[in-house]
């Protein structure tokens, strides 16, 4: 135990050289792969040289970090310094719809779909300002943990275990459908197999070492990612624009799509009443669904259990506020290069493909074709031949007959550029770290309620140290074939999924969390009744207008997208938790004199005592 | 620590509160209501409606969180509340 505790302080003492040799390795590992692919290496090794050497290093890492003790499996021990719970709170956060879709959700949707970019940045200010210091201060292990220990017990700490696992599992499931796609294309594996290799990456990461495991893995896989994301879209720019500062030159982009778009309609190839402009705002949905959404992802941000859970592990309430600077700075990284790489693909496809004869298609368009990621006139563009038979009787390619995969526009980029296929690999191996990251905080926020708050709380309150960790590790194994068994299902769209998480935390878990620190006359009661009535609502709206299998599809109200069901259960969240506090007397002595303690940083964590004192 | 001491801490870090969040409002929605306005305006190729919802906004964002940290502990600190260094 004592050499333990010095090896962990050296650890922590020397993050900065452990992690720079380690980028350092990274770089030196993908020169080596390009050397190799020069020297006639084939792809397909090179593929599974990359997926194979990142999934051990991530594995070690969490081997390495593997633990026995109660607090560093749940909250890395409380000393993760801000700068590195940042890097590790961002790939949580980043996950592989981010990473694969976000760049081909704003090629598609132009303006529209910044609402994913605003919301999914400034939901950071809330957790920094009205949440996440605050719960550090009470220093629960999980997120039911406050509610219970707010809101007088079991029933309270029961409905947060159901917002989580409602928001978490839908969400882990699209992580893990996401690892199994990423190794069916840069593979070749079958899909049912890359999902087995996926959610065996994730296990080796979490299962021994909990939440110390799985932080120091999330900073390893924010630099894989971070580097693979911004590497294609920087050489694309200074190929196109002479200056390899993207997120500054695609201003360049921008102008060129906007006369593009004009071009076509003035030589007939897309019709000026249907074109969607991609600097136009509210052309694919209107004011109201815009602002819905980016509210929905701001609260529903600051309210996702496996997010708030990273700023459980810093040493004090002020590096938890520090923490979120960082952790939504190097979020900033990517999701300000995201439209970036819209703008320069968009810029490509209309200058290169639209109006073409289609013998001078570029290459990129076959090879993505073959696999139906592209099709021209509704047919996969796998091969000259397959084209010219689609669009019979065409000269060129009109705007109406290109469609692209909104997930493959980063994975495509490479191609597009012309760059060695060691870049797509590594744009693969970047997907895979941003799907396994956030896989690897979901599966815990959710193994820790089950085991923490059901098992040890509600369960058997007297179980041993050995005891609960053995429980922990079953029922993160557990969650994780259910969640690996849901993937291989077939669900519908990824984005679809992780937005229901979004409304379902926002509406079930914001109203309790920010009233239970900031409101003191709030009292179990209305704090039970409003999250009810808050999840309750925009499980209803779901259910009611998403189209079946999954819903009834039944018309909107007030035309408010399915995606955006929490601007209903969010206000109602809040006025049945008000109503109801003032209908009920007024919570006990004891229990302001606990918000007060949450709120005051000086003191020790609040919830070790109430630990003590129940031991 | 005195009682008042506790409540002056208290207002000061509810009034930081509310003042982030209005920044927060105006950057996550007060300003993109004007983004036809502000289009019209062209900066190195970015109409600058379109510019503030992809970057402006997001930058406003990193800064306002880094700045909230320092003056609430510049708070804490003053009314000696902050937890030791």
């Amino acid at each position: 135990m004592a050499t333990q505790q010095s090896g962990t302080s050296d650890f922590i003492n020397n993050l900065g050289k452990i992690y720079g040799m380690y980028t350092g390795g990274f770089a030196a590992f993908v020169i080596l792969l390009a050397i190799l692919e020069q020297v006639g290496v084939p792809n397909k090794i090179l593929g599974f040289l990359f997926v194979g050497f990142t999934i051990v290093v991530y594995a070690m890492i969490g081997i390495l970090s593997r633990t026995m003790q109660v607090s560093e499996y749940y909250v890395a021990g409380r000393q993760v310094p801000a700068v590195y719970n940042g890097m590790a709170t961002a790939a949580d956060w980043m996950s592989g719809a981010s990473f694969l879709a976000m760049a081909g959700t704003l090629y598609v949707l132009g303006y529209d779909g910044l609402a994913f970019v605003l919301g999914w940045t400034g939901g950071y200010v809330l957790v920094a300002v009205l949440i996440a210091p605050y719960l550090r201060k009470f220093g629960a292990y999980t997120v039911p943990d406050f509610l219970a220990a707010r809101f007088g017990g079991n029933l309270a700490r029961f409905l947060g275990i159901v917002v989580l696992l409602a928001a978490s599992f839908t969400y882990v499931v699209a992580q893990i459908r996401g690892t199994g796609l990423i190794a069916e294309r840069f593979l070749g594996i079958p899909y049912d197999v890359g999902v087995f290799v996926g959610i065996l990456g994730i296990l080796l990461c979490s299962m021994l070492g909990g939440m110390r495991a799985v932080t120091w893995t999330q900073v390893a896989q924010y630099i894989v990612l971070i580097i693979a994301y911004l590497l294609p879209v920087v050489i694309m720019s200074a190929q196109r624009t002479g200056i390899p500062i993207p997120q500054l030159m695609y201003g360049e982009a921008l102008q060129n799509i906007a006369a593009l778009e004009q071009g076509m309609i003035d030589n007939g190839l897309a019709a000026a009443d249907t074109i969607q402009r991609h600097l136009a705002p509210f052309s694919s949905t209107d004011p109201l669904n815009f602002f819905a959404l980016v509210f929905c992802l701001m609260i529903g941000t600051a309210s996702l259990p496996h997010v708030l859970m990273r700023y459980f592990t810093t040493p004090s309430v002020r590096e938890a506020r520090k923490s979120v600077g960082w952790s939504l700075l190097f979020i900033f990284v990517l999701y300000f290069t995201a439209p970036a790489y819209a703008a320069f693909a968009k810029w490509e496809v209309y200058e290169n493909v639209i109006g073409a004869s289609f013998a001078d298609l570029p290459n990129w368009v076959y090879i993505w074709g073959a696999s139906g990621k592209v099709t021209l006139c509704g047919a996969a563009a796998a091969s000259l031949e397959a084209v010219q038979q689609a669009c019979a009787g065409k000269d060129v390619v009109g705007l109406a007959d290109f469609s692209i995969a909104k997930d493959i526009i980063v994975m495509a980029t490479p191609e597009i550029a012309g760059l060695p296929f060691v870049v797509t690999g590594l744009v693969g191996a970047g997907g895979l770290a941003a799907a396994l990251s956030t896989a690897d905080g979901l599966l815990l926020a959710m193994a820790n309620a089950l085991s923490h708050d059901i098992y040890y709380r509600m369960i058997d309150r007297n179980a041993p140290t050995a005891r609960r960790l053995v429980a922990a590790r079953i029922i993160l194994l557990g969650v994780a074939i259910l969640g690996a068994y849901t993937a291989t299902a077939a669900p519908p769209d990824i984005l679809a999924l992780v937005a229901w998480a979004f409304s379902l935390a926002a509406a079930g878990n914001f109203p309790a969390l920010c009233l239970g620190i900031w409101w003191k006359r709030c009292t179990t009661a209305g704090a039970i009744a409003g999250m009810i009535a808050g999840f309750g609502t925009t499980l209803a709206y779901l259910v009611y207008t998403a189209p079946p299998p999954l819903g009834f599809g039944q018309d909107l109200i007030f035309d408010i997208q399915n995606i955006s069901a929490g601007i209903f259960g969010i206000p109602i969240g809040f006025i049945v938790m008000i109503a109801v506090s003032y209908l009920t007397p007024e919570p006990s002595e004891e229990m302001q004199q606990l918000v007060d303690e949450v709120r005051r940083p000086s003191g020790s964590v609040v919830a070790d005592r109430g630990r003590a004192a129940s031991a | 620590m005195a009682t008042s001491n506790q409540e002056g801490w208290w207002s000061r870090t509810k009034g930081l509160m509310i003042g982030c969040l209005i920044v927060w409002a105006i950057f996550g929605f007060v300003i993109h209501f004007f983004v036809d306005a502000l289009n019209e305006i062209v900066i190195l190729g970015f109409p600058l409606g379109f510019y503030i919802a992809a970057q402006g906004s997001l930058i406003v964002f990193v800064a306002l969180t880094f700045f909230f940290a320092y003056r609430q502990d510049a708070i804490d600190r003053e009314f000696g509340v902050a937890e030791d260094d």
